[in-house]
């Protein structure tokens, strides 16, 4: 029997205003994505893939259409509920990794748990979870003390230690080298096979996507 | 985990957060030295009120607490006054206000003899000629004097006769006569110091010759010192205040350019911690906490800086400016420091709530 679906999207449009322009991001988005799932949503730059992404992780609202995330329906929900899916239904890998600089890497993930509301200490999993990342030796150093693949590794460690019904990675090797991508990509790819982890991840690279269970390709606002 | 952070922030940027620390201590300085100098000022005039040895003053009409201008009273009234019931003796005194703080007084030394046994000199003797000056150690120790010397004041050179021990009426002590012709007051007091011959029955006279001499402030000595004390002192509260205004003033600049321009710095680090979930109030309460610590810690170092001014003011203005360490002061003056402190984080904490996040997450 197939999981339920995690994430569904209707008829999804956004529309940003831009001076007296209206740029039309979304023009109707079906996508749906089950629990467990690593789908990888493809397209060029301009294709709305990155809006997608915002919308779906509570980032920005959508203008219409309907959009369910693990049972919570997003359309019209206020910022403080978008910032409560943000705390406990998403984590977030972003390519910049987005680290606060000021803190060391064990922190910048104790940091996430603190505002989860859960205790900032590692159990045992996570601590077999760091492990699987290579970074578990690195903990203690700031981001600037660690290469972008270290760094990245750090950002997925922080983007599922509160549990997360679901991972979003907006090009997450998009300042990786070939080496560091793969290994980021093999990493995703475990921790949604070993744990369970549904993972949806943008990317404009085949290699990349071809890491997913499944591909959606975007182009101008639709999916194809 | 949000006070790492916090030390975290404050760390990055050290010269941004020392800067913000020494303004809010110059903030506090300022208040309690103030404070300080006020109370000592006045403390300082009431030990030498009381070192008179009198029982009760006798002052002209209008006359403030802390200072007398003028010499507006006949040097008949002494002699009025001792007529009265109980009245043991009476000595006038004149005192013309110098630059600053300072100022000198005219009086008879065989008449401050006979009301206290006079003072007690650590160099030279007592005024013996019409241009003689005697002055306090603290005096001679800030203008660096000994005896011999000469000294311009009211436009006439002195001889500085003696150097006696501070606490006694004055620090500037000249004879009464001279001071009278020299100002242009000739047979004219400030004041008038009394003996009683019971000391237990000084508030009776008191309260007699007011009905008498109606208009005179005339108080016990016990009384006139309890006037000299902030509350009682309307220029100085009204002083005070507007420091206290200034210093909130300040603080609030001060805080106010230095979150702001930490929360446009640290527009991506606020962009990820609310995409992380970090909720407004959050975001608000990082801020005010590294405000917070910002204003305890400038207070802690403004109290520490306090010490320092009380040390230059013994040493180099010993006579001038007398500041005390007013414990009570600590808690007021770092409670305004606070205040001034987070007014000055609530525009850059809305702002920095109002950040759009996916815009944060682009910034540079």
């Amino acid at each position: 029997m197939s999981e339920p679906a995690i994430i569904e999207v209707n008829g999804l449009t956004k529309t940003y205003q831009v001076g007296d322009v209206e740029v039309h991001a979304l023009r109707g988005v079906d996508l749906q994505v089950r629990k467990g799932e690593f789908v990888a949503i493809i397209g060029a730059s301009g294709s709305g893939k990155s809006t997608l992404f915002h919308i779906l992780g509570g980032l920005t609202p959508t203008t219409s259409g309907s959009v369910r995330i693990n049972g919570r329906d997003l359309a019209g929900m206020t910022n403080t509920e978008r910032t409560d899916l943000r705390k406990t239904t998403v984590g977030f890998v972003f390519q910049k990794y987005n680290l606060l600089p000021t803190l060391s890497a064990e922190d910048n993930i104790r940091m996430v748990q603190y505002i989860g509301g859960r205790h900032t200490e590692f159990d045992a999993s996570f601590q077999e979870i760091l492990k699987l990342l290579g970074i578990a030796d690195r903990m203690k150093h700031k981001p600037r003390a660690l290469s972008g693949g270290q760094q990245q590794r750090v950002a997925i460690a922080r983007g599922i230690v509160n549990s997360p019904a679901i991972l979003l990675a907006d090009e997450p090797t998009g300042n990786l080298d070939s080496e560091n991508s793969a290994a980021v990509l093999k990493l995703m790819k475990d921790l949604n096979q070993r744990l369970g982890q549904t993972i949806l991840m943008i990317t404009h690279d085949a290699d990349a996507a071809s890491y997913a269970d499944r591909i959606v390709r975007m182009r101008d606002g639709r999916i194809v | 985990m949000l006070n790492k952070l916090i030390f975290a922030n404050l760390g990055h940027r050290p010269v941004r957060t020392l800067l913000s620390v020494l303004a809010i201590a110059v903030e506090v300085t300022m208040i309690l030295t103030l404070v300080g100098v006020s109370y000592g000022t006045l403390d300082q005039t009431a030990q030498r009120a009381r070192g008179v040895g009198a029982d009760i003053i006798f002052r002209p009409p209008g006359s403030s607490a802390i200072g007398l201008s003028s010499a507006p009273m006949s040097d008949k009234i002494p002699a009025l006054l001792m007529q009265e019931p109980h009245v043991a003796f009476a000595m006038g005194t004149m005192v013309q206000p110098l630059s600053g703080f300072d100022s000198i007084t005219g009086l008879d030394l065989d008449d401050f003899h006979r009301l206290n046994g006079g003072f007690h000199f650590l160099q030279g003797g007592p005024l013996v000629n019409d241009n003689d000056i005697i002055v306090d150690e603290y005096y001679a120790k800030q203008k660096k004097l000994h005896v011999g010397d000469t000294v311009n004041l009211v436009n006439h050179d002195w001889r500085l006769a003696g150097i006696f021990e501070g606490g006694k009426l004055a620090r500037i002590c000249v004879k009464l006569h001279v001071l009278q012709e020299l100002t242009g007051n000739p047979g004219h007091l400030s004041q008038i110091f009394l003996k009683v011959d019971d000391p237990s029955r000084a508030q009776a006279v008191v309260d007699a010759m007011r009905l008498k001499f109606k208009g005179y402030q005339i108080y016990t000595m016990e009384e006139f010192t309890s006037l000299l004390s902030i509350n009682s002192v309307g220029m100085l509260k009204s002083f005070i205040g507007v420091v206290i205004g200034v210093a909130v003033v300040v603080g609030f600049i001060v805080v106010f350019m230095a979150m702001y321009t930490a929360v446009l710095e640290r527009t991506r680090e606020i962009g990820i911690l609310k995409a992380v979930g970090a909720s407004s109030g959050l975001i608000l309460n990082i801020l005010f906490r590294e405000t917070l610590l910002l204003a305890l810690l400038g207070a802690a170092f403004g109290i520490v800086l306090t010490y320092g001014t009380q040390w230059l003011m013994r040493h180099a203005v010993p006579a001038s400016l007398v500041q005390e360490t007013v414990y009570g002061w600590w808690p007021i003056a770092t409670g305004i420091a606070i205040v001034g402190a987070l007014l000055g984080a609530i525009v850059p904490g809305v702002k920095a709530v109002k950040q759009d996040v996916t815009e944060a997450l682009c910034y540079e």
